[in-house]
């Protein structure tokens, strides 16, 4: 497995090995996006970035930088987001908007495989043959420890074991291995942000896995710019194809006094230690009060960029000889996402808001070695009655060891 | 996971490393034999010629054509490498087709998946089995087992508790055994009906009556789950600790394979960490109402 990974990742780009080499910190104009899209365009790959759609900045393929939301910023808080004008020309001012980059690497509806009925049995076929080498533009810090979360669950970069019921999930794996991430450091930190208390920092850390990452400085002025550090070979094949020149220490300068103001802009923090807090107050009387406002939509299992539940649905052909079973997300807010022949575990709402946010907090750890949580907030912004992660948490936390009085 | 290892060799031979993990293979339907009036076992064999091998107490993802794919425990004996025994209630879609199926029809099998009953640690010691109703099923492939077995255990007693008369799963099977002098089988009913003859009352009754050395005995219950905390808690009454009962849990499923989160009970996949758990290790679980 591990050597088809780097496998795949060399086919993306291929020709020569670059020579700038990782870590490499260079400056490029505020228009060289267009010629970093066309470069990636040319390279092969199929750019992914922000774009408004529906009054909010989503990620969808691009084709020129003209599409991106330029100019734009966001205003989001508990059940709130609007766009509204930023600073004049800037092209990632704005937040995390309702997309994750997940709905590309593990798809809200992906065929597993088909089968067909033939004269001996069945004949099965598998779905995945053309994997895309997507490139990722505008990837938050938030976002890339999301989808190093979601590696940990489908397979990327580690040994699967059936004997211990370890398993890869292949799609996942070979659309991981080929996708590039040009990450953005965030200029700003918003209302419903709260990465820094979840171990994370609005700004990338050298190593954190990025191919490339941007640094957007001097928006609404004659010298935007931005700093790009080189993470990977990819990404260094890429730069070279654009027109850089040195970074100076006022650039330096300028990215981290950007870094420290967007930490202190943070506008939520998760109480600390929350893991084992939630694990010995399953029983707390919290749940049962935020369960009469929670509406068991969904919205923040489908917003969130960790969530990974599915179902599966069968389609078959009105002859009843070809049949596809197909993988599409699930929430655990669904009523019968629990159900098992008897009836349904989970009836309450405060048991699926529980089971929703026990898990990312508490037991993911335990599951996966990490938070499922990465604080990029969306949960908050996109709930209609704006019930907050950390307001929850911190709500248990000051009657810690309440007893709900429904008895379990 | 600090759970017995339920794996040894040969688990899951379907699956090689780039093939994914949700391609079932197929299967040929040998016979489909009517149990209950609403249970039925159905006996499988690979199409491709491949050895069946599972563990005691594991599942695996059975798939009718067009229908859709279900976990069902297997029922059938582990040292039959040629056929694959399941044995299930047709109340669902999936598994009211595969009570349709004929002898040669195919089955799309996954698996075999999950944690097995471990009969390693009970050596030298005495071994009860507690099922209720269909909980007898994937209690059965660990009995064959110890009783292929029979000189490395004590005393064995299997105390089966069912609705009424006409819901005593493996009745001809649970006769034959107690037939034996070498093994206790006790059955009773929730509610006799005709002629019954037998014992009435709870299954939780039998564990106070059977002959076992609670001081060295490992326990085994698989049944539903209000059941199965009762025979917790009779079993610890005759002294059998909690470290030394097994039991076996249902929880919707989708893939079998830690990917669709289905089957989250606390911080466990029943897919991967169970279905069989020591009970010391999820007392809370079992406990915390709609986890």
């Amino acid at each position: 497995m591990a050597s088809e990974q780097i496998k795949a990742k060399d086919s993306a780009e291929g020709v020569k090995k670059p020579s700038l080499p990782v870590g490499t910190k260079v400056v490029v104009e505020a228009n060289a996006l267009e010629a970093l899209i066309a470069a990636l365009l040319k390279s092969g790959y199929k750019p992914i970035g922000p774009k408004v759609r529906d009054g909010a900045i989503v990620y969808e393929p691009l084709t020129n930088a003209s599409e991106l939301p330029v100019g734009l910023s966001d205003d989001q808080d508990g059940g709130r987001y609007r766009i509204v004008e930023g600073t004049q020309g800037s092209f990632f001012e704005y937040l995390v908007g309702p997309y994750g980059w997940r709905r590309y690497l593990f798809p809200q509806k992906q065929k597993m495989w088909a089968a067909n009925r033939t004269d001996k049995g069945l004949d099965i076929e598998p779905a995945e043959k053309d994997i895309p080498s997507y490139a990722f533009i505008g990837v938050r810090s938030c976002e890339l420890e999301a989808i190093k979360i979601q590696d940990k669950v489908f397979g990327y970069g580690r040994e699967s074991h059936p004997e211990k019921g370890i398993f890869s999930d292949p799609g996942y794996v070979a659309r991981r291995s080929k996708a590039l991430i040009v990450a953005v450091n965030c200029m700003r930190a918003g209302k419903t942000c709260f990465c820094s208390s979840m171990g994370g920092d609005p700004h990338m850390k050298e190593g954190q896995g990025f191919d490339l990452v941007l640094s957007e400085l001097g928006a609404g002025q004659q010298n935007h710019r931005f700093v790009v550090e080189i993470g990977s070979e990819r990404g260094a094949a890429v730069v070279e194809r654009l027109s850089y020149h040195n970074a100076q220490i006022s650039d330096f300068d300028a990215v981290k006094a950007q870094a420290e103001k967007a930490r202190a802009q943070m506008g939520r923090k998760m109480v600390p230690n929350v893991k084992e807090l939630l694990a010995r107050n399953l029983r707390h009387e919290r749940w049962d009060e935020v369960g009469k406002r929670c509406l068991s939509c969904g919205n923040c299992t489908m917003v969130c960029p960790t969530c990974f539940c599915t179902t599966v649905e069968e389609k078959t052909d009105l002859v009843g000889n070809h049949h596809e079973r197909w993988r599409a997300w699930d929430s655990c807010f669904a009523l019968d996402f629990s159900y098992i022949h008897g009836g349904v575990i989970r009836r309450e709402s405060r048991s699926r808001y529980r089971q929703w946010m026990t898990h990312k907090l508490s037991n993911w750890h335990d599951q996966f070695g990490s938070s499922g949580c990465t604080g990029c907030g969306r949960c908050i912004t996109w709930c209609p009655v704006g019930i907050d992660i950390t307001e929850e948490a911190r709500a248990i936390s000051e009657s810690d060891g309440a007893v709900s009085q429904k008895q379990d | 996971m600090t759970q017995q290892p339920a794996h040894k060799d040969g688990h899951c031979s379907c699956h090689s490393g780039d093939e994914s993990p949700m391609h079932p293979r197929p299967y040929r339907v040998l016979e489909v034999s009517r149990e209950l009036s609403d249970t039925f076992s159905m006996s499988l064999t690979p199409e491709d010629g491949s050895s069946v091998i599972f563990e005691p107490g594991q599942f695996n993802m059975l798939y009718v054509f067009g229908v859709g794919e279900v976990p069902i425990s297997i029922s059938g004996d582990p040292s039959n490498r040629s056929v694959l025994v399941h044995t299930t209630r047709a109340v669902g879609s999936v598994s009211a087709a595969l009570n349709e199926m004929k002898p040669g029809a195919t089955v799309g099998v996954r698996g075999p998946y999950g944690s097995a009953w471990p009969l390693e640690p009970a050596v030298g010691m005495d071994l009860v089995f507690v099922a209720g109703g269909i909980g007898m099923a994937p209690l059965r492939p660990a009995i064959y087992q110890a009783m292929a077995e029979r000189h490395k255990y004590g005393n064995i007693a299997v105390l089966y508790g069912a609705r009424t008369p006409e819901d005593i799963l493996f009745a001809k099977e649970l006769q034959r055994w107690r037939s034996r002098f070498d093994i206790d089988v006790q059955v009773t009913v929730d509610r006799a009906t005709g002629h019954w003859p037998g014992r009435v009352g709870l299954v939780t009754n039998l564990v106070a009556l059977s002959g076992f050395d609670p001081d060295n005995a490992v326990a085994y219950t698989c049944g539903p789950e209000v059941m199965m905390r009762h025979v917790v808690n009779a079993l610890h009454d005759r002294g059998v600790p909690y470290d030394r009962v097994y039991l076996s849990m249902e929880r919707n499923m989708k893939c079998a394979v830690g990917f669709c989160g289905h089957c989250q009970w606390g911080n466990q996949f029943v897919c991967r960490d169970g279905p069989v758990f020591r009970y010391d290790k999820i007392v809370d679980a079992l406990n915390t109402r709609e986890l």
